[in-house]
């Protein structure tokens, strides 16, 4: 199974499993300037954008017991995380959140399921990388500032046909999970 | 996991995802990915995009020292535990519970609440009705969102059960009457006052604040 899981999620599992520090240390080296570069394009400045990728790296190594590779692909997850976690910061109260789904360490990985979401992950990246420029812009205007998504196809007239078109099917494949997940 | 009918607009997952929701309404929207299969697949596919997202973006400078400032950090002690579910309530509704049973306030007619916060952003409450049972009938000046978690309710908009959410908007009138068996129990989020159209809860209104 661990042949068909990207190194990130690899990692990640070794952290979740094994408290493995070398493969956390990679993991900040991939995601910590990506996070950094979030929370600049968030509006934080360079000090307190550090903070947060600090505090986010460290939600990751105390929380790795909750990931699952059948629902998430190491980035999808790290990114859940740094977006609460931002959130927070900006709000009175914590935002309140769903129940975290029952730990699973004795149910067998189901290697299919687990490919699957990882396939999906690639197709996502890949529908990324032919997005116009401005699109691809747009859009991580949604997902780093957090604009509302209509706001975003007002400002473009930006047709997401094929990420939509990606999120049905990651969304279908992520029900059958939760589904054989929490019955 | 029960059938669940009627779930959140992508809008509202979009607001609750980027903290724009006033608190009531997150959690309303929290108790529902905690039951709804559907729901919570569409939450986390949209994490998924973020990642995608994340992966490619540029990567910044870090400071020298930071690594070395977050190695020495994984020794400190993780937080406590998040509030787990109990019973019909789920870990969000716990958690506005302070892990306790509801304390549950009589308005009559055997409906019980508890307000469980109420600010000028919205309240928030748990709402407890008698098989059969109407609450009174009203109109509101905003959003409401109720969610249910035991037993059933019907109004003009259809059939509540577990899980399900109703999203009425200010045009909506309705009269939710409980189905028949267990107590309907409902988390019920407004961002204005309800206006109650009969003479005696208008009457009761500030004093019970519903």
């Amino acid at each position: 199974m661990t042949n068909e899981l990207s190194d990130l999620s690899r990692d990640l599992i070794a952290v979740r499993d094994h408290r493995d520090r070398e493969a956390f240390g990679r993991l900040f080296d991939h995601f910590a300037p990506r996070l950094k570069a979030m929370m600049l394009r968030g509006g934080l400045t360079g000090g307190s954008a550090e903070d947060l990728v600090q505090d986010v790296m460290l939600s990751v190594w105390h929380k790795a017991a909750q990931f699952d590779p059948h629902r998430a692909d190491a980035a999808g997850w790290i990114y859940g995380i740094a977006r609460n976690r931002r959130i927070d910061l900006a709000r009175r109260k914590p935002l309140s959140q769903p129940e975290e789904m029952p730990d699973m360490p004795s149910l067998e990985p189901d290697a299919g399921q687990v490919l699957a979401l990882q396939q999906e992950a690639g197709h996502l990246a890949a529908a990324l990388s032919r997005l116009a420029p401005e699109q691809a812009d747009a859009l991580r205007a949604a997902y780093f500032e957090d604009l509302p998504h209509s706001r975003i196809s007002e400002m473009t007239g930006l047709p997401l046909g094929t990420i939509k078109s990606r999120i049905r099917l990651g969304l279908e494949r992520l029900r059958h999970e939760l589904r054989s997940i929490a019955p | 996991m029960t059938h669940i009918d009627h779930h959140i607009s992508d809008d509202l997952i979009d607001a609750y995802r980027a903290g724009r929701l006033p608190h009531a309404f997150s959690v309303v929207v929290a108790a529902h990915l905690s039951l709804c299969d559907e729901c919570r697949a569409r939450h986390e596919a949209r994490d998924m995009i973020g990642g995608a997202l994340l992966n490619r973006a540029e990567a910044a400078t870090i400071s020298a020292g930071a690594r070395d400032r977050m190695m020495a950090a994984l020794d400190t002690p993780p937080p406590p535990p998040a509030p787990r579910g109990s019973g019909v309530f789920p870990a969000p509704v716990m958690a506005e519970l302070k892990g306790r049973p509801p304390r549950w306030r009589m308005l009559g007619g055997g409906i019980r609440q508890q307000i469980l916060s109420a600010d000028r952003s919205g309240s928030l409450r748990l709402l407890y009705i008698p098989p059969g049972k109407a609450v009174p009938e009203h109109g509101h000046r905003g959003l409401e969102l109720t969610l249910v978690l035991q037993g059933s309710f019907v109004d003009s908009e259809g059939a509540f059960r577990r899980g399900d959410v109703e999203t009425a908007h200010d045009d909506i009138d309705h009269q939710p009457v409980a189905g028949p068996g267990a107590p309907c129990i409902c988390l019920a989020a407004t961002d204005a006052p309800l206006r109650f159209h009969a003479m005696l809860p208008r009457l009761l209104q500030p004093m019970f604040r519903i």
